[in-house]
């Protein structure tokens, strides 16, 4: 794939995207009396709240950015996080997976794959029940992992936040059954038809600020299944691991001790995306957590994960 | 890249190559990348099988690798240079023509594949057919496992002959056919050596040039999502223009409540515009203080939509229980929801022909015409000039499932939908519908009911030049315009109405 026209150039494939995603918050305000959206700091969540502030101008975003915090964050991405809700306008409501633990509501996993990002799933359902949310907005996208290719737009969760793949809502034209009883809530992914390089396009067409973390810059790092991990007091080195200083940056960013990291030098935007347009690797072959096995991701979101 | 997105549905089961030649697109294009395709190596592996089945690439839920077989719709992304493509990969079982029909809502265009082996098969002729019902107007027919064949013409054109008798009937007139092997790749990104006697392009070729057919006709349409109020000074209605264009001053009309005033403001996508045109997601205010809410329809004053609680409508049936005539449903429609009784069914639909059967009930994946009444008036453009103003779901309130997709042919009038039950002929209504079609196309247009030739000639001495006698079955066979439309149709009338 080579890219024709420069970065500066706003393809109308961007324009569709974009009013298509804005008409699906749109109808999720309609729709539902307590959206949240599902804010995590990575480009993903940005950019949806981008439109969700665009959706609705002149007035401001009706509903919060809800935010789980696992507790091991990058902390250039709370720094991020903060000052970007405020920039749009929006409230912010965080709730943290250490708070789940010290409840006993989850036991934390040992050893050095030990990750907090399984245990999102029960502090976000908490969430859910406790603000009553009917609808959580979430910036997935289809071509993200095989799993995510058949959800649905308005994707149901059932009282238990399960989603069944197998007994699916049709979705037809642009017509979302959002229809729910007391207890089962929606995840709603307007981006669902945009990839990685719509996603980089439309920040550098629009000019969104994103995390230092996208860029790249001197971390001590290990390296781990081919993976470069950042290091820090959150990861457990095993035997014959070693921290070294690279020039990295991460294409996506979650969970500190599961986001990997790849070489680079590209410290701008347009640095950035030709180097998405050159990528032969998907942003996911560093997230440890889709690794465990071909079909992880659908076992995780069957439980309720995002 | 300066196109817009083309989304095209395939269809097809798992041994007539659709994953492969999805598989193949994909990699071509090189939009699979290297862990995506050494899980795949290693996938392939576990299972047995030499080389990359590319098939596994698409399909994704743990079920289907255990079956074989793709049992829901998936969305595929890739782009080349020239275009982005959205691909709605769908099983073609019968049981699954639900997914059909979902995958070619959203299609501009559609990919029909056949098996060079076996040579037209009802799912060939099924996909066409459903795609045809929901309006999609250019089909490219992709004859697979030509390597099998050696290649050859006479079985290329075998296939395209007894294929385009059956797209004819359908009264499909885009139908374009490609020899490939999406296992080897002949006549999919690049031209094949193997067939010299094909003179046109390979598929992806076509894909990234093929014009996308426009679906959504003149008059400005915008069903109102959201109201955005600000302040007490500003009251905007959100929503994505479905039809025509509108700039600041337009006079527009409120469908519901008649109340016309003027466009005030507009943003597209957040930012203050002049002009906003189908497509795009607007904010729209206007002059004068005007109550209106979500499910509202604003429309443009010299276009306005239909008006008719009762419809007849083409619904395929979603549901595990089967449709019940009396029972409410909820329909929804545009931004709105509304209750609604299915009055009668008139008939059932052959989905691998298109040819109307006699039924008693309408069962999941099954397609019937049926009369609805809903609780208020319905503003709808029928599906054929406006799908967006023309299709509606039908949920069952009991389970807020997704039980019915529908598109609507034309208004109803009460009892009319009865009386024709079982007759093949179906018309578009009666004076009420008339009237409804000479607000709706702002230009002379005449329709006419079978059963009321007077009023046909009342309309036409009146000036109107245009006639459309609109029987369902096959629209294109009785559209008459032109000088010697009204004899035309009027002999025709004369003779149903013997």
């Amino acid at each position: 794939m080579t890219l024709e026209a420069g970065p500066e150039v706003r393809p109308a494939s961007l324009d569709e995207l974009e009013s298509e995603a804005i008409h699906t918050l749109r109808e999720v305000a309609g729709q539902f009396e307590r959206p949240h959206i599902l804010f995590s700091g990575g480009k993903d969540s940005i950019v949806l709240t981008w439109l969700a502030r665009k959706a609705f101008l002149p007035g401001s975003i009706p509903f919060p950015l809800l935010h789980i915090d696992t507790g091991h964050n990058f902390p250039e991405a709370l720094t991020y996080r903060d000052r970007f809700a405020a920039d749009m306008g929006a409230r912010l409501i965080v709730r943290y997976v250490q708070d789940s633990i010290d409840q006993g509501r989850v036991t934390e996993e040992t050893g050095p794959y030990a990750s907090r990002n399984g245990l999102q799933t029960t502090t976000l359902l908490d969430a859910v029940g406790e603000l009553k949310i009917d609808a959580a907005l979430g910036g997935a996208r289809r071509d993200e992992e095989k799993a995510r290719a058949k959800e649905r737009v308005f994707s149901h969760r059932d009282v238990f936040g399960q989603w069944d793949p197998k007994n699916q809502r049709p979705e037809l034209w642009r017509l979302y059954n959002g229809l729910h009883r007391p207890g089962e809530h929606f995840r709603v992914f307007p981006l669902s038809n945009w990839t990685e390089l719509d996603i980089w396009r439309y920040i550098v067409a629009e000019g969104i600020p994103l995390p230092s973390l996208y860029f790249a810059h001197e971390r001590a790092v290990v390296e781990r299944g081919g993976v470069l991990l950042a290091y820090s007091d959150l990861i457990t080195l095993l035997p014959g691991e070693v921290p070294t200083t690279r020039r990295i940056r991460f294409r996506t960013v979650g969970d500190a001790t599961i986001t990997g990291a790849i070489p680079s030098d590209a410290t701008e935007l347009d640095d950035v995306l030709r180097e998405v347009v050159a990528a032969r690797t998907t942003e996911r072959s560093g997230r440890a957590d889709d690794r465990r096995s071909d079909a992880a991701m659908e076992d995780r979101k069957r439980q309720g994960y995002f | 890249m300066e196109e817009r997105i083309l989304r095209f549905a395939t269809a097809g089961s798992v041994d007539d190559g659709k994953s492969s030649l999805i598989g193949r697109l994909l990699y071509d294009s090189k939009s699979i990348m290297e862990d995506q395709l050494r899980a795949v190596e290693d996938a392939s592996r576990q299972r047995g099988s030499e080389g990359v089945e590319l098939a596994l690439l698409t399909d994704g839920l743990r079920a289907e690798r255990e079956q074989n077989i793709t049992i829901d719709v998936a969305y595929r992304y890739f782009s080349t240079p020239k275009r982005k493509f959205i691909i709605a990969d769908t099983p073609g079982h019968l049981q699954y023509t639900r997914n059909m029909v979902t995958g070619a809502s959203t299609a501009d265009i559609a990919v029909i594949l056949i098996d060079a082996r076996k040579g037209v098969l009802e799912q060939s002729r099924r996909h066409a057919a459903i795609s045809h019902l929901l309006g999609i107007q250019k089909l490219v027919v992709a004859v697979n496992k030509m390597d099998l064949m050696s290649f050859s013409q006479m079985v290329f054109e075998r296939i395209e002959r007894e294929f385009r008798e059956f797209t004819d009937r359908l009264g499909a007139a885009d139908v374009r056919f490609i020899p490939i092997s999406a296992l080897l790749g002949d006549n999919v990104v690049d031209r094949s050596a193997h067939t010299p006697w094909y003179e046109g392009p390979a598929l992806l070729e076509y894909l990234e040039d093929v014009e996308i057919p426009s679906r959504a006709k003149d008059g400005f349409r915008l069903p109102v999502q959201y109201v955005i109020r600000p302040d007490q000074d500003f009251r905007g209605f959100a929503g994505r223009v479905e039809g025509g264009s509108v700039r600041v001053g337009d006079r527009v009309t409120i469908a519901a409540s008649g109340i016309a005033s003027r466009v005030a403001s507009l943003h597209v996508a957040g930012a203050p515009a002049e002009t906003a045109h189908e497509g795009q997601a607007v904010v729209l205010a206007i002059e004068d203080e005007v109550d209106a809410s979500r499910g509202d329809l604003i429309v443009a004053d010299l276009a306005p939509p239909i008006e008719s609680d009762r419809i007849e409508a083409v619904v395929c049936w979603l549901g595990e229980t089967p449709l019940q005539t009396g029972r409410r449903y909820l329909m929804l429609h545009a931004a709105r929801r509304v209750s609604a009784v299915v009055e009668t069914l008139l008939h059932r639909v052959d989905v691998d022909t298109l040819e109307p059967l006699p039924a008693a009930e309408l069962g999941l994946n099954e397609i019937g015409r049926l009369a609805l009444r809903a609780a208020s008036p319905l503003f709808f453009d029928p599906y054929d000039g406006n799908p967006a103003l023309g299709s509606f779901v039908l949920v069952d309130p009991g389970t807020n499932a997704t039980v019915g997709a529908g598109m609507i042919q034309a208004p109803a009038a009460e009892g009319e939908a009865e009386r024709r039950a079982g007759r093949t002929l179906a018309t578009e209504g009666d004076a009420r519908a008339l009237g409804a079609a000479l607000r709706r196309f702002g230009r002379p247009v005449l329709i006419v009911d079978v059963s009321r030739p007077d009023f046909a000639r009342e309309a036409v001495a009146q000036g109107f030049d245009v006639l459309y006698a609109g029987i369902p079955a096959d629209p294109s066979a009785f559209r008459a315009e032109g000088e010697d439309a009204l004899e035309r149709a009027l002999a025709y009338l004369e003779e149903e109405t013997v």
